[in-house]
């Protein structure tokens, strides 16, 4: 090409209506795994946004349908990685509503402390991870990460595994608290709500974090309620909807505890509802600990191998840290599900990505995305 | 005032970073190489194989049900039945494995094959560092490889080997007062009155 055809390119008219096309991902730091969103800019202001998901798929749901209802069971904590012990919990409850079994009051009381330690390592796991996303570069997300670690040394003592824990069982649970474990949760728990008022101080008067969050991505309640937002996201526009209350499944009816609710749905919001579920929660850790009966852990009639339940269908659904998760199965009376499918609450909350992006800057489109709280491990099975 | 968050934020990191000098609960890092944790008793990496005594083959409890087989999500077990029986720990005789390999590569590690075997035979280790660049030589375990004694069982897992192991001491025992009452019993039917 001759020099002139490049400097008559270069001397058209500024384009006011030309778009930028980038591709932000999939091997990107802000996209929480591989992720990758094809955006249209117009400067810096975001004027499409279609998110491309797809890359961690590994054929989760067909494999589950051609193990048996054992087997699947640590392929669920690969869903949603960080928060092994709640996917095992919705799966195992799907499992019993469809064989009929029902467990001890202990085992659903050690389900309902692991769950909220799950939410606390979640929360603040994401709480580092969004500072991270504004440019607070590691220090929120090495102090969150700390008290993480804290809780995984809980989970290591009782599960045998920091990360995929497996422990629940249909009809209860694997084994028994160790000993010395409820001493140790007890001083964990009395000792979180400094953490939370040090992350608190650290972080949210801060003035950046106000002005990159306030106003930022904000959310409709009617589009969160249309589009199927669950969890926390939904919560941050003010629609008082936990299924820890609506459900109260397990023995979540015994504890008293409040439903955090923003007014905006901003990401300030996101932000904020987070840090608060995390005091409830030890609220309920509080009084879990204290209640926590003697007994059995596993229900006598919960056959581990060969479990065969009668032909029929089940949903069960827990409030997991990012939302409804949910699980389905249809028994056809075989060794194996005949259809298993997943709820999966980061894959729904991200359907409407676009919408809180649009007229945004791109670099808002990464803290929104983080606030979204996705984990690909979910939103691709 | 603007700018008074941002303030405040820096005592917080000036305070944790002044405390990380005395403070354990700020001063959480291992040095790992130089460094390590105590083994957690309950921790799990890869399977292994128990047997009692010294003899390994010999000893193996593993009886070739191939049930851990056929629970394994990913199918990381590969077992052949040997045509030889052997006597377990109460004598009775029991089928063998000709072969069993475990690819760990493949192990997620979840300890199903654990919780399914009814002879406590292959139980968790606890050995971690197993990156190797020979793969079929260092990851496809063999029996041979895959063997341990009980002692070593009894190191890592201290609670769950002791009660093991005293129901495996009554079941030998209960097994020898069969035996004695069955060597017994014959006689008095062949001599009757002998036993008054």
């Amino acid at each position: 090409m001759s020099a002139g055809a490049i400097s008559s390119e270069l001397a058209e008219p500024a384009a006011e209506h030309q778009l930028l096309e980038v591709s932000l991902g999939p091997q990107h730091p802000s996209t929480h795994g591989v992720f990758r969103m094809d955006v249209s800019l117009d400067g810096e202001v975001v004027v499409k946004l279609k998110p491309v998901f797809g890359y961690l798929h590994r054929n989760h749901e067909k494999i589950a349908e051609k193990c048996s209802y054992l087997g699947s069971i640590p392929y669920t904590d690969r869903l949603d990685y960080i928060c092994s012990l709640t996917n095992n919990w919705a799966y195992a409850m799907t499992v019993e509503k469809l064989a009929g079994l029902v467990a001890p009051e202990r085992a659903e009381y050690i389900r309902v402390m692991l769950s909220e330690l799950t939410r606390l390592i979640n929360h603040s796991a994401l709480a580092g991870f969004l500072l991270q996303d504004m440019g607070a570069l590691g220090t929120p997300l090495m102090y969150a990460f700390r008290e993480r670690e804290k809780i995984l040394d809980l989970f290591e003592s009782l599960t045998g595994a920091r990360m995929m824990c497996n422990y629940m069982r249909f009809g209860g649970c694997r084994c028994d608290l160790p000993p010395g474990w409820i001493e140790q949760t007890r001083s964990l728990v009395a000792n979180f709500p400094s953490f939370l008022d040090e992350f608190e101080a650290l972080l949210t008067g801060n003035e950046i974090l106000l002005a990159r969050t306030e106003g930022v991505g904000v959310l409709s309640k009617e589009l969160a309620v249309n589009a199927g937002v669950t969890g926390p996201m939904l919560r941050a526009t003010g629609v008082n909807y936990d299924i820890r209350k609506v459900d109260a499944y397990g023995v979540y009816g015994r504890f008293s505890f409040r439903v955090p609710l923003g007014e905006r749905g901003d990401v300030f919001d996101r932000y904020m509802i987070r840090i608060l579920e995390m005091r409830e929660s030890l609220k309920i850790l509080e009084q879990a600990l204290r209640d926590i009966p003697a007994g059995p852990i596993i229900d006598p009639k919960a056959k581990l191998r060969n479990l065969r339940p009668k032909p029929g269908e089940a949903y069960g659904r827990i409030e997991g840290p990012k939302g409804e998760l949910g699980f389905y199965l249809i028994s056809d009376g075989g060794p194996n599900p005949y259809r298993y499918r997943i709820r999966p609450p980061s894959l729904i909350n991200l359907t409407i990505l676009e919408d809180m992006c649009l007229g945004q800057t791109i670099a808002d489109a990464v803290v929104i995305l983080g606030s979204v709280d996705i984990v690909l491990g979910e939103v691709d099975r | 005032m603007n700018g008074l968050g941002i303030i405040k934020g820096m005592i917080e990191t000036a305070r944790n970073f002044a405390g990380s000098y005395h403070d354990p609960q700020r001063l959480t890092t291992v040095q790992y190489p130089e460094q390590k944790l105590p083994p957690v008793e309950n921790a799990r990496t890869i399977p292994f194989l128990v047997f009692d005594g010294d003899e390994a083959m010999a000893g193996l409890r593993c009886t070739a049900c191939v049930i851990c087989e056929k629970e394994c999500p990913p199918q990381c077990i590969y077992i052949v039945k040997d045509q030889v029986k052997k006597p377990d720990y109460v004598g009775k005789m029991q089928m063998q494995p000709k072969v069993f390999d475990i690819d760990i590569s493949v192990c997620m590690s979840c300890g199903i094959c654990v919780e399914v075997c009814p002879f406590d035979a292959i139980k968790m280790d606890q050995v971690f560092e197993l990156s190797t660049g020979d793969r079929f030589g260092k990851l496809l375990l063999d029996k041979h490889q895959l063997a341990k004694p009980n002692d070593y069982f009894v190191k890592i897992h201290k609670t769950e080997a002791g009660e093991i192991d005293v129901r495996r001491e009554e079941d030998k025992l209960k097994a020898e007062a069969a035996a004695a009452a069955k060597a017994a019993a014959p006689k008095p039917p062949a001599t009757p009155g002998a036993a008054k």
